[in-house]
């Protein structure tokens, strides 16, 4: 393969190809076809944001989701895609500080916005510490929810440390504890196909210094 | 999805003359329903108006003791609010017990409103369904109707307002504060705010078009214990199959309103001055000239079970 770069191709590679090909094959049908109505090239804006500290503008038609502009543009594919309608939390990111689902949200919507994902989280050499909980506690098998669960477990400590209810909250008026019972329900918008959740409520656990 | 231009409004009044003026202009919060819907093309707007810099996110006292929500507050910071937690303990329960953690940090109080049904028929867009496409007929009426509606349905759509939050909001006696694009406030009684379906199922609230939603308000505190009992097929991240939104004083009166059995958060005046003769009686009464199919007639004796729980914790 080495000698031939030509086959070096990756799937990435050929999506990317197929779009501009795409893009190209409608320019010389709007210039001749005079009766027919003109295509219109879907509408672009651009957009500002910080993703992992680092400053990034992109020009996006305004369909982009957060989750597409992060993998396919910025080619930040930590954060995965399941089911794409807010329904796994598979593309959870974290946006000032807050975490939520990066596939049911517009990448224009977030002019200005501190984007956290896992790769901001964390490098392979200095783990953030639950990256850390959950390589101990084998917190995942095939590992495709594994970045949203962790920005999800990261956002829910903080959220208890912060005293944001939840559902399984006795006492409203009390600050939430980090139970092994409170994790798990502030846990439910990450669905793990693997079922690794007793593992990654005892990694939550370590990491929150508490009994699983 | 359909292409769209996008914008964001800087002034209340200006969004509502954008999206009045045409009618393939919406606006958009959090975004949560209509692009899930927009991915679908069940929604095909060509133009968004973004609300998230109009300031309709803050929680104030009103001048009679209660409280407005701004529009944009999202779903966590309205159940988190220190007032709402102590005085309103039954629009924190409904709340977090509402879709996930991630869809609650950008649900906004205006969007959950305004969410639209889950039918699963309004989903398959290879199904007749009178609420995506008029005229085109009701697949779930002899379908598959487990999740749908049991009272306040019509011949043309059994759905439900399957939302969490506006039930308790009934309870409460919230109202909808809005503008117009002519600069009109309104304040609607949630009472009155979605429609039932009628042979319109299309129209889900009394809405006009363009008409933007600035904030609910609460009355002053009605003290009671406060209840959101929700049933549902897992624990967690689920729509409920029943809800039971409940404030019981210590005499045991109080107030009720079940959510996942109607068109709008179902409330009867009537039924809550049964309340201390027991939950079958109240029961008895809100359902009464109920409609259910087959397969969610367990809806009825499912309501009468929850708020008998719901009265039972209340009397503990
Ligand atoms: C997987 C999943 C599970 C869920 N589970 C639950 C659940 O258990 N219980 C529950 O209650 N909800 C649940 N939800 C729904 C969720 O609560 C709603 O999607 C959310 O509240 C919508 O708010 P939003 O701000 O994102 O609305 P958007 O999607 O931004 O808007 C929704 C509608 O409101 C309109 N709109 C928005 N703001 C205004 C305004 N100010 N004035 C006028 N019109 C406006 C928009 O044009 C649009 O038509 C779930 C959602 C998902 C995806
Ligand atoms: S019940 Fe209503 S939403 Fe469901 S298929 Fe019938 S018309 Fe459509
Ligand atoms: S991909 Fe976003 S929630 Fe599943
Ligand atoms: S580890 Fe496989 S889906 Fe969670």
């Amino acid at each position: 393969m080495a000698d031939r770069p030509e086959l070096e191709i990756t799937r990435r590679g050929v999506l990317a190809s197929g779009a501009m090909g795409a893009a190209i094959a409608v320019a010389p049908g709007a210039a001749v076809a005079q009766n027919a109505p003109e295509p219109q090239a879907p509408p672009t804006m651009p957009v500002r944001f910080k993703v992992n500290g680092r400053p990034q503008q992109l020009t996006l038609d305004t369909r982009t989701t957060l989750l597409d502009a992060l993998r396919e543009h910025l080619h930040l594919t930590g954060t995965k895609k399941g089911c794409d309608h807010g329904q796994c939390g598979a593309c959870t990111v974290l946006v000032g500080g807050k975490r939520i689902n990066s596939c049911l949200t517009l990448a224009v919507m977030h002019e200005g916005d501190e984007i956290v994902t896992i790769e901001g989280l964390g490098t392979p050499d200095k783990l953030h510490p639950m990256q850390a909980a959950f390589v101990k506690h084998d917190g995942y098998q095939c590992g495709y929810c594994t970045p949203g669960q962790i920005c999800s477990a990261v956002a829910v400590l903080d959220e208890i440390r912060r005293g944001v209810p939840s559902h399984v909250q006795a006492d409203l008026t009390k600050r939430p504890a980090a139970s092994n019972m409170e994790m798990r329900e502030r846990m439910s918008g990450n669905i793990c196909r693997c079922g690794a959740y007793s593992n990654i409520a005892d990694a939550m656990a370590d990491v929150a210094g508490v009994k699983a | 999805m359909r292409a769209f231009t996008y914008e964001r409004a800087k002034d209340a009044v200006e969004a509502a003359r954008i999206v009045a003026g045409r009618p393939d202009a919406k606006f958009i919060a959090g975004g949560t329903n209509l692009l899930d819907l927009m991915k679908l093309e069940i929604e095909t707007p060509t133009h968004l108006v973004d609300v998230q810099d109009l300031g309709f996110d803050k929680i104030e006292k009103t001048r009679d003791g209660g409280l407005r929500i701004g529009a944009l507050v999202t779903n966590t910071d309205l159940a988190a609010d220190e007032r709402v937690r102590r005085d309103y303990g039954v629009l924190t329960r409904a709340i977090v017990a509402g879709a996930s953690g991630q869809l609650r940090n950008k649900a906004s109080t205006a969007g959950n409103l305004l969410q639209r049904t889950r039918c699963p028929y309004f989903y398959d867009t290879n199904m007749a369904c009178n609420k995506r496409k008029p005229g085109s007929g009701c697949a779930a009426i002899g379908g598959y109707s487990r999740q749908l509606g049991v009272i306040g349905v019509s011949n043309a759509c059994i759905a439900t307002f399957p939302g969490d939050m506006a039930v308790a909001m009934r309870v409460l006696d919230a109202a909808i504060e809005t503008v117009d694009g002519g600069g009109q406030k309104r304040s609607i009684p949630i009472a009155e705010f979605h429609r039932l379906w009628g042979d319109r199922p299309e129209i889900d609230t009394v809405l006009k078009p363009g008409e933007l939603i600035t904030a609910v308000t609460l009355p002053r505190p009605i003290g009671g214990r406060h209840f959101y009992e929700k049933v549902r097929d897992r624990a967690s991240y689920a729509y409920a199959l029943v809800s039971v939104a409940a404030v019981i004083q210590r005499d045991g009166t109080g107030r009720v309103a079940f959510g996942g059995v109607a068109p709008r958060p179902w409330r009867v005046e009537a039924a809550d001055a049964l309340l201390p003769q027991g939950a079958a009686a109240v029961t008895a009464r809100a359902f009464q000239g109920a409609t259910p199919t087959r397969d969610n007639a367990f809806k009825l004796p499912l309501a009468t079970r929850a708020l008998a729980s719901v009265i039972a914790q209340a009397k503990a």
